[in-house]
């Protein structure tokens, strides 16, 4: 049905043209899942844009032929291809939350799209809408369809999503991450669906994901990018059970399994840092082990609760208090991982900011080795669990400040603290931390700008280590880095935490990570712990329905499939 | 929304109340009032008697509360320099204002919305970086200057047009308008071409940016993708998501108006509150520049109520609560 | 040196966009000729004694009866009009440049700390801003300009004259700085690099001044032009409506408002030569603030 052939788009920049898809071929048939995985900057959400004819400004196609069953794609002229967008092919995007006109009701919307295709009157375009939203599972879909799209929830705006996406019945649909913003019932859900869709009304889809599991799950047929170019494609289960290329070997090696934890993950190390003379970091970790890591502390938090101020919408009555947290206890052992994982709303998050002073919880105590542990504000700018308690955060991007150099970052623990009072020697040893973290000592010279998202979270990881803390948190250190890049990372952290004998609080909404990561694990959801204990009991003999649930509905592969 | 609504409504007497204060502080401190009110040969017991008769000698708090509650009645005071009610003088005033204010600001609206619009959707267009190239030397011209020019052309020049004074108004119950006779109309397109441009290039230039703004967005890119027509898409999804931020600052311009007005009245010699207010500073009449002060913020905090009920209009999420 | 430029997003779209180039050059042009004003000038505008009555009404030199000596002719008290012209953009820019540093500092200052500390802090600037904003720049100029008047008493008006209209120029404009100031800082209080040094125990000082603000300096620098070329105008218009600068000391709006006396008869040069050099001035400010803007919002490109 589509069949596309030497597919290669150009962007014009001032440097040249940059191909962002070079020499791509695939075909889809109706009723055909056809999953495009890759890394960040594979190209694949651009083969899709361009398939739709919807490449962002100026890039433009400038090789090779798209054919949807008998129509040349790029013949069309611009009213033509504009007629074509929602009568053969249609999108969906990633984020439910952002794809709804916010003004318009539902209705509206739905209406509007199915007229713009066929020649029908309101009425019965509005039956038709009616019969559509029914069948992506909304119930009492002819009242449900005069809300506006904040009345909906997440999940159920997908589903008005696809809706829109399906009205006018196009022969194919690309889904670009369709799922991602989406919790795991929800994205199960989702899933369940487009499968259906594919069998029943026989519509092929193009999913674009960089999740594996998703692809493993409900794609026939997929084929991998790397770099604007196709590595490998086929049936599913060949391609990524029996991978050829060495890129889809390596990628598969990255994807951390929910089934069991490995010790480490058999990953390339990241060798665009390596330099010759390279440092190992040997000072750093002397330094490192000569602090006052002789005393074991553990981390215990009793019973906290966190509430934030309602928002207030009338005027008289005082609003609800929302909830964050409520009676959070659990021990962190001295020397190990403790895991927790939750999906969003869970309040994972609120949990790392309460440890380290940002939020005020209101009720409950935090106690370090056997040091209280005051709440928001009340923690002084000078109590000691500044220094002993260090975070690493999700954003590579936001968490280092782009103005500064990486040494002036790095020296900031040391000097703060009075750790290291001499200048030079602040400088050496920040550019030999950065050797253990794996980068070349050269880097203080450079701002945070110079360096791939990877190589900035190693950053700030050394930043948390030359503070010398007694406990690292580490709030989805890896949720904005791809696959390879986030193997390479947690196998840095796994180093790190057993040569120091770091205590770890790894805060993630993969369960996968977590169990890589953890020896305990607590499962948060809605601010309440669901489940705690030994991280590889919670995994194999879950007790909470909730974590059966969740373990059951993570998209996972077959286990056969991994190195 | 009745809460959003509320809160708009406490926030804007809380504004008027602020700047009755400094209306109050003005007229009590800068300057005597009685020396003021009185002349060189008025006796010291005189001055004295007026001062307890003004209630000058009362507790402040209770002062400002008397001046406030006058103000609320309409009791202004009288100025110093015509010795007028300064009520009057405004109220005689005000028409001329606001009829050269409403006809800039639609000015400003009828052109600057639409070229907005079409250099959002061109934006490399040869006629787009014309009209941008043109908006920036108009926002770069004083608005003095433009009058000047104005004058010149059309009635120095060309002798077209009347170049100072409003011609022939119709008095409507109290109100003198200029819109009821050909000669009114004359006169007011000089001032109200002045005083609009300026807020036109506002207009355009915000109504652009935020447009280009809405057309990234997801849900244009949806709707693109679903093949919605190009005119709906443009103007019932992206004009209208454009709206929220652009009547916002419609609001605050109208403030802007009325303010630049004093400097068209001014060039055009047209009989509005400007003119009054410019000449009260040159002879310090201080009761008629705390009154103009009043009421220019009046008329600020209102036009701002009315655009948060425009809001509340546009928006549904102001006015159907969240998730059910 | 091509491959900096291609490197340096902002230097680059400087050498593909001439008409930016020319209002550089105009406005470099302008500034050194204000600063310069003494050396360059023929003839001290403020000094009765270095003109004289018997040069009046001289057309520009292209014209008939235009001479040499006065390039663009004189006014009708004899002095060179490009003497007047330069010292009077002179004043115009000492005022503009520091209402606009005043502002910025006051602006940048309490804008920081509103977004900082947040709260009733922050609710107490914004409120301040509220009332502010009710009452528009042009106005709050005048207003303070007319206070002045009735505080100071008349013998110190004139020597303050410089510093009343600066200072009031300056009140009316802060409030742009603070609100952006505080957006800005708001987004980066989200960031987590701000979180790091909150949670690693910073001084309050050291993360507004040393973490925050270089952060937010784009959005500031493009305030600060647009804002600059705002104050030019400012100064001209309140000039020109009689309440600036006096006859004696004219700045370009007070040489406008000379102008406008002889837009009827034949002197055209009095007043559309001064008329254009500001165009000119706030022109090629303006478009180097558009341009800025377009540097740190890729977007609207």
């Amino acid at each position: 049905m589509l069949r596309v052939e030497n597919l290669t788009v150009k962007f014009p920049s001032r440097f040249g043209d940059v191909t962002a898809v070079e020499d791509v071929s695939m075909s889809i048939d109706a009723g055909e899942i056809h999953g495009l995985v890759g890394e960040s900057g594979a190209g694949k959400s651009t083969v899709g844009a361009a398939i739709i004819g919807l490449l962002q400004s100026p890039g433009y196609v400038s090789d090779g032929t798209i054919m949807l069953g008998e129509t040349d794609l790029r013949s069309l002229d611009r009213f033509e291809a504009h007629a074509l967008r929602g009568k053969r092919i249609s999108m969906i995007f990633q984020d439910p939350q952002t794809s709804l006109n916010p003004l318009m009701r539902i209705e509206d919307q739905l209406v509007e799209t199915i007229l713009a295709h066929e020649d029908m009157s309101t009425a019965a375009a509005k039956t038709r809408a009616v019969d559509l939203l029914e069948e992506m599972g909304i119930e009492d879909a002819a009242a449900r369809m005069q809300s506006y799209p904040h009345q909906f929830s997440g999940g159920m705006r997908q589903r008005v999503v696809i809706a829109l996406a399906l009205c006018t019945n196009p022969e194919l649909i690309i889904a670009d991450e369709p799922t991602t913003a989406l919790d795991v019932a929800v994205q199960s859900q989702v899933l369940g669906l487009i499968r259906r869709l594919a069998d029943v009304r026989k519509v092929g889809f193009m999913l674009i994901t960089h999740d594996i599991g998703v692809i493993a799950q409900i794609a026939d047929t997929v084929t991998v990018m790397r770099h604007g170019k196709r590595i490998e494609s086929g049936p599913t289960a060949q391609v990524l059970g029996h991978p050829e290329a060495p890129y889809t070997k390596q990628l598969m090696a990255a994807v951390p399994p929910l089934d069991h934890k490995i010790d480490r993950f058999k990953v390339p190390e990241d060798d665009s840092m390596a330099a010759p003379g390279k440092s190992k970091g040997d000072r750093a970790e002397a330094w490192l082990l000569g602090g006052e890591r002789q005393v074991p502390i553990g981390l215990t938090l009793d019973n906290i609760d966190v509430t934030f101020p309602g928002v207030r919408t009338t005027i008289w009555r005082k609003p609800e208090p929302f909830t964050a947290l409520s009676g959070i206890s659990f021990d962190v052992r001295s020397g190990s991982v403790m895991g927790i994982v939750g999906e969003s709303g869970s309040g994972k998050s609120t949990l790392a900011k309460t440890l380290t002073g940002l939020i005020k919880p209101a009720g409950g105590t935090m106690t370090l080795g056997g040091l209280v542990l005051p709440g928001g504000k009340a923690r002084s700018r000078h109590h000691p669990s500044r220094q002993l308690i260090q975070m690493v955060f999700q954003d590579p991007f936001s968490s280092l400040n782009s103005r500064h150099k990486i040494g002036a970052i790095l020296s900031e623990p040391l000097w703060l603290y009075g750790l290291v009072k001499d200048k030079g020697e602040r400088r050496e040893l920040c550019a030999d931390m950065l050797g253990l973290v794996g980068m070349a000592p050269e880097a203080i010279n450079k701002y945070p700008h110079q360096f791939s998202g990877g190589q900035r979270q190693r950053i700030a990881v050394a930043r948390a280590l030359l503070a010398r803390p007694k406990i690292l948190i580490c709030d989805e250190p890896t949720s904005a880095l791809d696959v390879s890049i986030q193997a390479q990372l947690l196998n840095l952290l796994k180093d790190l935490q057993s040569a120091f004998g770091l205590t770890v609080i790894f805060i993630s909404h993969n369960l996968s990570v977590v169990r890589q990561m953890s020896d305990d694990v607590v499962v948060l959801r809605n601010g309440r712990i669901q489940e705690q204990g030994p991280s590889e009991r919670v995994y194999q003999e879950p007790e909470a329905d909730y974590t059966k649930r969740l373990l059951e509905l993570t998209p996972t592969m077959p286990s056969t499939w991994i190195q | 929304m009745v809460f959003f609504l509320a809160k708009r409504l406490i926030q804007s007497v809380f504004v008027m109340l602020a700047v009755a204060f400094l209306a109050f502080s003005l007229f009590r401190f800068v300057g005597d009032p009685v020396s003021q009110m009185t002349g060189v040969e008025t006796s010291v017991q005189d001055q004295e008697r007026l001062r307890e008769d003004l209630g000058l000698n009362d507790p402040f708090a209770y002062q400002f509360a008397r001046f406030t509650g006058d103000m609320l009645r309409g009791d202004f005071g009288f100025s110093y320099r015509t010795r007028q009610p300064v009520a009057e003088m405004i109220a005689s005033r005000m028409p001329a204002t606001l009829e050269l204010g409403v006809v800039a600001l639609l000015i400003s609206l009828l052109v600057g919305i639409p070229a907005g619009v079409y250099t959002a959707l061109r934006p490399r267009g040869f006629a787009t970086q014309a009209i941008l190239m043109i908006t920036l030397v108009g926002v770069s011209i004083p608005t003095f200057v433009i009058g000047i020019m104005l004058i010149f052309f059309f009635g120095v020049q060309l002798g077209w047009l009347p170049t100072f004074g409003r011609g022939g108004t119709v008095n409507l119950g109290g109100w003198e308008t200029s819109f009821l006779t050909v000669d009114g109309w004359r006169a007011l397109i000089l001032p109200a071409l002045t005083l609009g441009v300026y807020q036109l290039t506002l207009t355009m230039r915000l109504v652009r940016a935020e447009m280009m703004e809405v057309m990234q967005s997801d849900y244009i890119r949806f709707a693109t993708a679903r093949g919605v027509p190009m005119g709906r898409l443009y103007f019932r999804h992206a004009l209208a998501n454009t709206m929220v931020p652009v009547i916002t600052i419609i609001g605050l311009q109208f403030g802007g108006v009325i303010a630049f007005s004093i400097v068209t009245e001014s060039v055009f010699q047209w009989p509005g509150m400007g003119l009054l207010f410019l000449e009260s500073i040159r002879f310090v009449d201080i009761p008629v520049m705390g009154v103009y002060l009043v009421v220019i913020a009046f008329f600020f905090v209102l036009v701002n109520l009315i655009v948060d009920l425009l809001y509340v209009l546009i928006d549904p999420r102001l006015r159907i609560s969240d998730v059910s | 040196m091509l491959a900096f430029i291609k490197r340096h997003e902002g230097l680059w779209l400087f050498t593909r966009s001439p008409a930016v180039m020319i209002a550089a050059i105009v406005a470099i042009a302008i500034l050194i000729g204000a600063v310069f004003a003494p050396w360059i000038a023929s003839v001290n505008p403020y000094d009765l004694a270095s003109f004289s009555l018997m040069d009046g009404l001289l057309p520009p030199v292209w014209e008939e009866f235009g001479t040499e000596k006065f390039l663009l002719g004189t006014d009708d008290q004899g002095r060179d009009m490009i003497s007047s012209i330069l010292y009077g953009a002179r004043l115009s820019l000492i005022i503009g440049v520091s209402a606009m540093i005043i502002a910025t500092t006051l602006g940048v200052g309490l804008g920081l700390a509103a977004g900082y500390f947040g709260g009733r802090f922050d609710a107490l600037i914004m409120r301040i801003a509220d009332i502010q904003l009710a009452l528009p720049a042009i106005l709050t100029a005048l207003l303070i300009d007319g206070i002045a008047r009735g505080i100071l008493p008349p013998e110190m008006q004139q020597d303050l004259r410089v510093v009343v209209l600066t200072l009031a120029i300056a009140l009316s404009l802060w409030v742009n700085f603070a609100r952006t100031a505080r957006a800005s800082t708001f987004v980066q209080m989200n960031k987590e690099y701000v979180q790091a040094a909150v949670m690693q125990g910073q001084h309050p000082l050291r993360i507004m001044f040393v973490h925050i603000l270089p952060n937010i300096l784009g959005p500031l620098l493009v305030i600060m032009t647009v804002d600059l070329a705002s104050a030019i105008l400012l100064e001209a218009t309140l000039s020109f409506l009689g309440i600036g600068l006096p006859a004696d000391s004219p700045s370009l709006g007070t040489l406008i408002r000379i102008g406008m006396q002889f837009l009827l008869s034949g002197e055209w040069w009095i007043l559309w030569i001064p008329t254009l050099f500001l165009i000119a001035l706030v022109v090629s400010i303006n478009v180097l603030g558009d341009f800025l803007r377009d540097v740190f919002n890729p977007r609207l490109r």
